[in-house]
């Protein structure tokens, strides 16, 4: 059966308060979880103080701060701190989004800023995930151009209009904030391939370039690898990029009807 | 996550046994007896208002008129099919051990069945003044 609550080497359990900043007039409460794979202890949540005149707005600006200045050990992904690389993507303050675009004076109005990896994801270190299984089903989805025709001597055409239909869909970054979010993802995500790699899989039925859209719907045909999305549209609301995950789902749906009927 | 401390590729684990190319034909069932629903729900509550109150000679009598009692028997087979699909994709969400989600896929099956037997039946042996 699914398992609604933690195993008990994953509850979390006390954690450190570190001092604030000596000489600082303005901080920022984080809540940051903690777990270390070498120490055998269970995952904490460690609390620190941010100097807000030290540091950038960001809540990834945040982290480096607490990284440089407090606790060398805080481990995270992050590098282009500007919502292009989905490094450093992140469950902060219930909400599966980038440190690096979430100001963290937009979280809860004055109130701690809770910071943890992404929900229902093996944890690496700290706010590391371990996403193997999740780009393994991006490469499931064979992301590249398929053709039989040969390959034309400059490149392979497409009117403006064909462009068009792959917008809000090639802007995908793999951040993985829309699969972890998703219930369905959480109970099945050994076998349903969740939003990011079917939006994925959608850009690539959508591509007028593509010669292989049969092939891929039926690689798709499944109940769990597609049938698991109960359109919950979390993975909409959890989008940084402001994607629709969901509708490229059910553009996927209406597309294995269409050749059946 | 599954397949703990297995060799095989993360690639491997995701391919599995491959595509079963089916579910399309549940997903659309799913929507079609949705639909059916809709339209039949209310001549299929004003049938019942008309019913409440009636002992079996009436009910009887109500149910002998050819369209009431065809509109109940699609009723009947456009819920239980739904709700056969709709039980047993909350079974596949939920039950990841292979033999009991198996049995209680069977059981799912069983009791649509037997409900919609039982009520075709009854609205059969009515109307028909049995």
């Amino acid at each position: 059966m699914v398992e609604l609550a933690l195993p008990k080497n994953s509850k979390i359990t006390g954690g450190k308060a570190w001092p604030k900043p000596a000489g600082a007039t303005e901080t920022r409460e984080f809540r940051v979880y903690r777990w270390n794979p070498d120490d055998g202890k269970n995952p904490s949540v460690d609390t620190y103080h941010v100097d807000i005149n030290e540091c950038g707005p960001m809540v990834l600006d945040g982290l480096i701060w607490i990284k440089n200045n407090i606790d060398p050990t805080l481990t995270f992904r992050r590098s282009c701190r500007e919502g292009v690389c989905g490094s450093c993507a992140m469950n902060i303050d219930g909400q599966n989004t980038l440190a690096c675009t979430k100001s963290m004076h937009d979280v809860a109005a004055g109130g701690a800023v809770k910071v943890n990896p992404l929900p229902h994801q093996p944890v690496v270190k700290d706010l590391v995930p371990d996403l193997t299984n999740f780009y393994a089903q991006y490469a499931s989805i064979e992301p590249w151009l398929k053709t039989t025709t040969p390959t034309p001597q400059k490149e392979w055409k497409q009117s403006h209009e064909d462009r068009e239909k792959l917008d809000g869909l090639y802007e995908c970054i793999l951040c993985a904030c829309c699969s972890t979010s998703c219930p369905s993802y959480w109970w099945n995500s050994d076998r349903f391939l969740g939003p990011a790699a079917l939006l994925q899989a959608n850009r690539w039925v959508t591509d007028s370039r593509d010669e292989a859209t049969g092939e891929r719907l039926d690689n798709l045909e499944d109940p769990f690898r597609l049938y698991r999305c109960h359109t919950i549209m979390n993975c909409a609301k959890a989008c940084p990029k402001g994607l629709n995950p969901s509708e490229a789902i059910a553009e996927l749906k209406l597309k294995m009807v269409e050749r059946q009927i | 996550m599954s397949a703990p401390r297995s060799m095989r590729t993360p690639l491997g684990r995701v391919r599995n046994l491959g595509s079963s190319h089916s579910g399309t034909t549940d997903f659309w069932r799913q929507r079609l007896t949705a639909v059916a629903m809709t339209l039949l729900i209310i001549p299929v509550i004003v049938i019942i208002l008309m019913l409440i109150g009636r002992n079996q000679a009436g009910a009887a009598q109500i149910l002998g008129s050819l369209p009431i009692a065809i509109i109940l028997v699609l009723f009947i087979v456009a819920s239980t099919w739904h709700m056969r699909i709709g039980m047993q994709i909350v079974i596949e969400d939920y039950v990841h051990n292979e033999k009991i989600k198996l049995a209680s896929v069977m059981a799912n099956n069983f009791f649509c069945i037997a409900v919609a037997l039982a009520s075709i039946y009854a609205i059969l042996k009515l109307s028909s003044g049995v």
